[in-house]
């Protein structure tokens, strides 16, 4: 089975923002939620880089592990995934993940924030694959189709990476030896805790 | 016969070739410039500092934290740690609490009931002491609940029916929080004036407050240990709401550190409260003869008042033997 994780080429990114978008519009996700994002470090100086960044499908997520009623859980790929059934909105998710994945419908409110949303590597929800209900609460099930996380698919500069952890850490070795630099795998240490030596 | 011109026109052209031949290993050399040495590295970014932070292009500008690795020893606190000091905390007053009773029984009136009653607490007392102590229960259960509930209430019955109660619960520790607030402000401002510590409380610590052997140590109207309880309703429950207030207004007023400070101590001191409580509960109910009336009927034995709060009954009589004398003085 695939250990299917992300890898962001920050040499790469451009900071153009269509992962975003492809995110948003593939899942028809609400106002205010934002699976993806882009963030930029040393903006305006030397040497600014720029991460796209979303749920990492950490192994031993800690959300997983802090939720109070166990909604999480991991696909034989190694897709962290939840069930919005389950999930009370409590915010813990928020508070133990590296990488700032967690959405919520409602800011405040009483803390009635809503079930939690969350980048789903294109892999639905504990429904059936592919059904209306599924796309309704989780969006699309590319994955289910054979197909990789949209995001990763248009990448206009194939920087940011999706797939099998192996695989797509062959290809970054390959092009940081080619170029001779790479600023390394964003957020592997946290997530996998393995980094890829360049 | 060739013209000057054109001499100088070839001779511009072959000192271009020149310049263009010359300037060409030049961007070769430009190439060999490693683009990420002066880049921003994951590593030495991490190792400055506990996060790792920049500028999103969307509103949501909580979503600028890129890597924040404090989320783990939060996890840690909220599996590990939490679990160990609440369970200690609780179980350990339960286990004390058993000890004392088979050791000691329920402290009886030594002289028996006199028959005459004294009013310790009117009915607004009365009422908030209960509107308070209600909220509390709920809200210590569910909120033990988001702890404990995942590993002994789930696997009994099962991620649907945990996760409805859950959410129920949820709703109702928000919910009760704002009566609980209410009524903790209340009972700090209408029971200030019997809770400053003063000297009596001393001589009643050192004596252990009676509670071994068959000493009635004096007291006013609330003795040391009954003053311990008042400032840990107070402060504790000012801590719990203050900080639970920030946990349902999630980020208005702190980032990402300040949402995991706010709930780790809501829950350490939650759990410590619960402890206290515990202990409260049991004093005032199979713990002492006589206790409970207080908060039931608001009135106490005389007896009672004389073995337990000495120093307030003389001055309750002295001050209903004062009043008929001056209500007579003003009748003249």
């Amino acid at each position: 089975m695939a250990r299917m994780k992300f890898l962001c080429d920050a040499d790469r990114c451009i900071e153009c923002n269509a992962c975003v978008t492809a995110c948003k519009n593939e899942h028809e996700v609400p106002w205010g939620i934002n699976r993806r994002r882009v963030v930029t470090i040393n903006d305006g100086k030397p040497g600014e880089r720029s991460v796209s960044m979303a749920c990492m499908h950490c192994t031993d997520a800690p959300c997983a592990a802090v939720c109070p009623v166990n909604c999480f859980y991991t696909t034989a790929d190694g897709v962290v995934l939840h069930s919005k059934d389950l999930c009370i909105g409590c915010g813990y998710c928020f508070y133990a993940c590296p990488f700032g994945a967690p959405q919520y419908p409602k800011v405040g409110n009483f803390g009635s924030r809503g079930k939690m949303d969350k980048c789903t590597y294109c892999a639905g929800g504990p429904e059936a694959d592919g059904s209306k209900e599924e796309y309704e609460k989780y969006g699309a099930n590319r994955l289910a189709e054979g197909k990789l996380p949209l995001c990763a698919e248009m990448c206009s500069t194939k920087s940011l990476l999706a797939g099998d952890g192996e695989i797509i850490a062959q290809i970054y070795k390959e092009r940081v030896l080619k170029r001779g630099y790479g600023s390394g795998a964003w957020g592997w240490k946290t997530a996998y805790r393995e980094t890829i030596e360049s | 016969m060739p013209s000057l011109g054109r001499f100088i026109r070839i001779a511009v052209g072959a000192c271009a070739m020149l310049l263009l031949i010359l300037a060409a290993p030049a961007p070769v050399s430009a190439q060999q410039i490693n683009p990420t040495a002066s880049s921003v590295n994951e590593r030495q970014l991490l190792q400055e500092m506990d996060r790792i932070q920049g500028r999103v292009s969307i509103p949501d500008q909580r979503s600028s934290v890129l890597i924040q690795p404090a989320g783990r020893e939060w996890r840690e606190f909220r599996n590990v740690a939490l679990r160990w000091v609440g369970g200690i905390a609780i179980l350990g007053m339960l286990a004390v609490l058993v000890i004392f009773y088979l050791t000691r029984g329920m402290i009886r009136l030594e002289s028996g009931r006199s028959g005459r009653t004294i009013i310790r607490f009117n009915f607004f007392e009365r009422f908030v002491h209960w509107m308070t102590a209600t909220c509390f229960v709920i809200l210590a259960i569910s909120g033990l609940n988001i702890t404990f509930g995942r590993p002994l209430l789930l696997p009994l019955i099962g991620l649907e029916a945990f996760s409805e109660w859950s959410e129920w619960a949820k709703f109702a520790h928000n919910y009760l929080s704002f009566p609980f607030t209410i009524g903790v402000v209340l009972i700090f401002l209408m029971w200030i004036g019997g809770n400053i510590p003063n000297k009596v409380d001393v001589e009643w610590i050192k004596r252990g407050g009676g509670l071994f052997g068959h000493d009635h140590p004096p007291a006013r109207r609330f003795n040391a240990g009954q003053k311990g309880i008042y400032w840990i309703v107070v402060i504790g429950g000012g801590l719990v709401a203050a900080t639970g207030y920030q946990l349902m207004f999630p980020f208005y007023l702190t980032g990402i550190e300040g949402m995991q400070i706010a709930q780790i101590v809501h829950s350490v001191v939650a759990v410590l409260f619960v402890a206290a409580m515990l202990a409260h509960i049991y004093i005032g109910t199979i713990g002492m003869e006589g206790a409970f009336e207080a908060m039931g009927s608001g009135e106490v034995d005389v007896n009672w008042a004389r073995e337990h709060h000495s120093l307030w009954l003389d001055e309750q009589v002295n001050d209903s033997q004062a009043r008929p004398r001056h209500a007579a003085s003003a009748a003249e």
